[in-house]
C-alpha cells in the first residue's frame, strides 16, 4: 500500500476526512516554502500538495498564475524541489504530491525523473495536462518506483471517462469541483452530490474534491460526500501580500488548522 | 471531405493516414489537455468524423469557399520577380485575396460550420496578428453566433486595425495580460476560458496546433490551399512544382499548401520560421530550427523552451509567427525529412515585403514577407526550368503601421 492510501486509510478510520493544502514551491523562495511544510504539518495538513511552477499554466486561474510567477522570479527547477524534499524527509513523513504540467517532467526525462523523485521519497504526482490517455509514457517508471499518478475526474466526465480514470488512477482521484480553472470561489456547483455518485459508480478508491473551495463551511458540507478536500487558492492568495514570513506562517497555519478542523466534524 | 483532399493521397480516412486514432503524429501531437476539456474534444472529433463525409457539410463549406470567401484563389505567375531574381520560375498562391485578406478564413468557415451543425451558440478564439480573430468573427457574424477573441496586450497595440475590425463585427476582444501579452498568453486564456464554458461554447483554434482533432481538422480546412495549386500547376504548367515555400508560426498556411503534395516525392517543401534577429540570438521564433521537442497547448511538438522545460519569450517583427510552438505534423515531417524548415530574419522579411510591394504590386503581409524572403535567396541558385510555389498568405494592410514605423514615417 503506497503512503498515500496508508495515510487514507489511517484518517477515514478515525472519522476524519483528509485535507490536503496546497503551495507553490519556490513562492517566493523555497527557503519559505520549506518552512511552510512544516507549518503545514503541525497545522494539521493530512497530505500535501506542492506545486511545480510552470510559465503556461493553462488549468489555472489568476491566483495560481502569480504564484508560479513569483516563483519563476528565482529561476526554480525541478532538480531544487527534489533536492528541497529530500530535506524535508529528515523532518517529515507527511505525503507529498507534486503537482504541475507536464512539459518540466518531459524535458528531465519521464525515467529520470520518476528515479529522482522516488530517490526524494515524493509519494505521487497530479499532472494536470497528462490525462490518462497521454500518460503511458511516465506511468509505468512511476509503478516501478511506487509513485502514485493522481488523475482529475470532472463535472464533464462521462461514464467512460470515469471508467479510463479509474483503471489508471492510485492513492485517490481528484474530483474538480467546477468546470472551469483554478481559484476561489463563494459559491460550488449544487450537482456535486450528483456527481459524487456517478463517480462512485466507477471509481473504487478515496475521491478528493477541489478547485473553488475556501471555506469552513464548504470543507464542512463538502466532507459529507468525499473522502479529502484539496485548497490551494485561497491559501496561495496569501502569499500575494504579508508583512513578515513570521506573520505568513502564521497565518496559513490558523488557517489550515481551522479548515482541518471542519474536516473532524461529521462524526 | 473530397475537396478538401488530393484524391491521389491517403486522406485521414485512409489506412496508413497520420494522425493515429489517438491523434499522434509519430511521436507528436496527442491530447495533453485537462480532463474538464477531454469529453469535449471527443465530442469535437465525433461531430467532425460525422461531418466530414456529410453532403450537405461538404456542400455548404464549398459554397461559402467560394460564394463568400471567394475562391478559388488564383495562382499568379511572378514575371518580374522571376525575371529579377534570374532563376527558377515563381509562382504566387494569392491567399491574400481571400474576404478578411488571408488564408485563416478558409479553416474559420470550416469550423464556424461544425459549431452550427454542433447546436454551439457561442464561438471563441485566440488571435496574434489578429487575422484569426477578424477571420472568426467574420464567420461568426455570418452565422449568427456570439464571439469573443482573446488577444494579448502587445499584439493588440501593433495590431489596432484588426482589434476595430474585430469589434465592428460584433465581436468582445478580451485583452490578455499574462505572460508575454502575446499570442501564447492569448491561447492559454482561450484554453482558460473553454475550460470554465465548455458546454456551451466552440473554440475555434487558427492553427495546425492544439490538442486532437485540431491539427487534423485545421490541416484538411486549409488543405483546399494545396488541392486548388496542385490543379492549377498542371493546368498551367503541365507538371508538378519543384519547390513548396510558406511561412511557419503554428503552420496552418504551409499545412494547407503542403498536405496535398505530401506523396508527391519529387515536390520540395520548405517552411520558413521567423529568425527574429537571427537564431543565435534569443530574439526569434524559430521553433523548430533552434527549439527542442516539449508539450504546451494540448499537443507535444517542437517548442522554444529553456533547460528546464519552461516555455521562452519569442520575438518577431510579424505577430502572427510570434508563438513558441509550431503543429505536430510539421514537426513530423521534420523529423521524417518530408519538409525543411529554414528560416528568415526580421530584416529579411522587410525585403521581401518591399521586393514583392515593389516588383509585383502586391504589398504582402509580414508573415508572408518572411517566405518571400527565402525565395529571394532560394530562386537565383535554381535553374530557369524550375518551378516554386510560394503561398502569398495574407495581405499587408495590417502591417502598414508597423512597416511605416521602422521606415521612420508617420501616418
Amino acid at each position: 500500500m503506497s503512503n498515500i492510501s496508508k495515510r487514507f486509510h489511517e484518517v477515514l478510520a478515525r472519522g476524519e476526512k483528509l485535507f490536503i493544502p496546497y503551495i507553490m514551491a519556490g513562492d517566493p523562495n523555497l527557503d519559505l516554502t520549506e518552512k511552510m511544510i512544516y507549518k503545514l504539518v503541525e497545522s494539521g495538513a493530512d497530505i500535501i500538495e506542492l506545486g511545480i511552477p510552470f510559465s503556461d499554466p493553462m488549468a489555472d486561474g489568476p491566483t495560481i498564475q502569480l504564484a508560479a510567477e513569483r516563483a519563476l522570479e528565482t529561476t526554480i527547477t525541478l532538480k531544487d524541489i527534489l533536492a528541497l524534499m529530500t530535506r524535508v524527509r529528515e523532518k517529515t513523513d507527511i505525503p507529498v504530491i507534486l503537482m504541475g504540467y507536464y512539459n518540466p517532467i518531459f524535458h528531465y526525462g519521464a525515467e529520470r525523473f520518476a528515479k529522482d523523485a522516488k530517490t526524494a521519497a515524493v509519494d505521487g504526482l497530479l499532472i494536470v495536462d497528462l490525462p490518462p490517455d497521454e500518460a503511458g509514457e511516465l506511468k509505468p517508471y512511476t509503478d516501478e518506483q511506487g509513485i502514485d499518478i493522481v488523475f482529475l475526474a470532472a463535472p464533464t466526465s462521462t461514464d467512460a471517462r470515469l471508467k479510463l480514470i479509474a483503471e489508471n488512477a492510485s492513492g485517490f482521484v481528484y474530483y474538480v469541483s467546477v468546470t472551469g480553472v483554478t481559484g476561489a470561489r463563494d459559491t460550488l456547483a449544487t450537482t456535486i452530490d450528483e456527481k459524487r455518485e456517478h463517480i462512485k459508480k466507477h471509481v473504487d478508491i478515496p475521491v478528493g474534491i477541489g478547485f473553488g473551495i475556501s471555506t469552513t463551511d464548504q470543507v464542512k458540507e463538502l466532507c459529507k460526500s468525499f473522502d479529502a478536500v484539496i485548497v490551494g487558492s485561497a491559501i496561495v492568495k496569501q502569499f500575494e501580500d504579508f508583512s513578515s514570513e513570521e506573520r505568513l506562517l502564521a497565518d496559513v497555519g490558523d488557517f489550515v488548522r481551522k479548515l482541518k478542523g471542519a474536516t473532524k466534524l461529521n462524526q | 471531405m473530397e475537396e478538401l483532399k488530393n484524391k491521389n493521397n491517403n486522406d485521414s480516412d485512409g489506412q496508413n493516414a497520420l494522425p493515429d486514432e489517438r491523434g499522434h503524429f509519430g511521436q507528436f501531437g496527442g491530447k495533453y489537455v485537462s480532463e474538464t476539456l477531454m469529453p469535449a474534444l471527443t465530442e469535437l472529433e465525433e461531430a467532425y468524423k460525422r461531418y466530414k463525409n456529410d453532403k450537405e457539410f461538404i456542400n455548404d463549406f464549398k459554397f461559402y469557399m467560394s460564394e463568400y470567401v471567394g475562391r478559388e484563389t488564383p495562382l499568379y505567375y511572378a514575371r518580374r520577380l522571376t525575371e529579377q531574381l534570374g532563376g527558377a520560375k515563381i509562382y504566387l498562391k494569392r491567399e491574400d485575396l481571400n474576404h478578411t485578406g488571408a488564408h485563416k478564413v478558409n479553416n474559420t468557415i470550416g469550423q464556424v460550420l461544425l459549431a452550427v451543425k454542433m447546436g454551439k451558440k457561442r464561438v471563441i478564439a485566440e488571435t496574434g496578428a489578429g487575422q484569426h480573430g477578424v477571420a472568426t468573427a467574420t464567420a461568426a457574424a455570418m452565422f449568427g453566433l456570439e464571439c469573443e477573441v482573446f488577444m494579448g496586450t502587445e499584439d493588440i497595440r501593433r495590431q489596432a486595425l484588426n482589434v476595430f475590425k474585430m469589434k465592428l463585427l460584433g465581436a468582445k476582444v478580451t485583452p490578455v495580460t499574462s505572460g508575454t501579452n502575446t499570442l501564447k498568453d492569448a491561447m492559454n486564456e482561450a484554453l482558460r476560458s473553454w475550460t470554465a464554458t465548455v458546454e456551451s461554447t466552440f473554440y475555434v483554434i487558427g492553427t495546425v496546433a492544439g490538442p486532437h482533432p485540431y491539427p487534423m481538422m485545421v490541416r484538411d480546412f486549409q488543405s483546399v490551399i494545396g488541392n486548388e495549386a496542385r490543379r492549377q500547376i498542371l493546368n498551367l504548367e503541365g507538371r508538378l512544382p519543384d519547390y513548396l515555400v510558406a511561412c511557419i508560426g503554428g503552420g496552418s498556411n504551409a499545412m494547407g499548401l503542403f498536405y496535398p503534395f505530401k506523396d508527391d516525392e519529387s515536390v520540395k517543401m520548405l517552411g520558413v520560421e521567423a529568425a527574429g534577429d537571427g537564431v543565435d540570438t534569443d530574439r526569434h521564433a524559430a521553433s523548430i530550427c533552434a527549439g527542442q521537442i516539449g508539450v504546451l497547448h494540448g499537443n507535444k511538438t517542437y517548442l522554444m523552451q529553456d533547460e528546464n522545460g519552461q516555455i521562452q519569450t519569442t520575438h518577431s517583427i510579424s505577430a502572427g509567427l510570434d508563438y513558441p510552438g509550431v503543429g505536430p505534423e510539421h514537426s513530423y515531417f521534420h523529423e521524417i525529412k518530408r519538409a525543411e524548415y529554414v528560416n528568415a530574419t526580421d530584416t529579411e522579411a522587410l525585403r521581401g515585403f518591399k521586393v514583392l510591394t515593389e516588383e509585383e504590386g502586391i504589398i504582402p503581409a509580414l508573415e508572408s514577407s518572411h517566405a518571400v524572403a527565402h525565395v529571394l535567396k532560394l530562386a537565383p541558385t535554381l535553374p530557369k526550368d524550375q518551378i516554386i510555389i510560394v503561398n502569398l498568405s495574407g495581405r499587408g494592410d495590417k502591417d502598414i503601421y508597423t512597416v511605416a514605423d521602422i521606415m521612420g514615417v508617420k501616418l
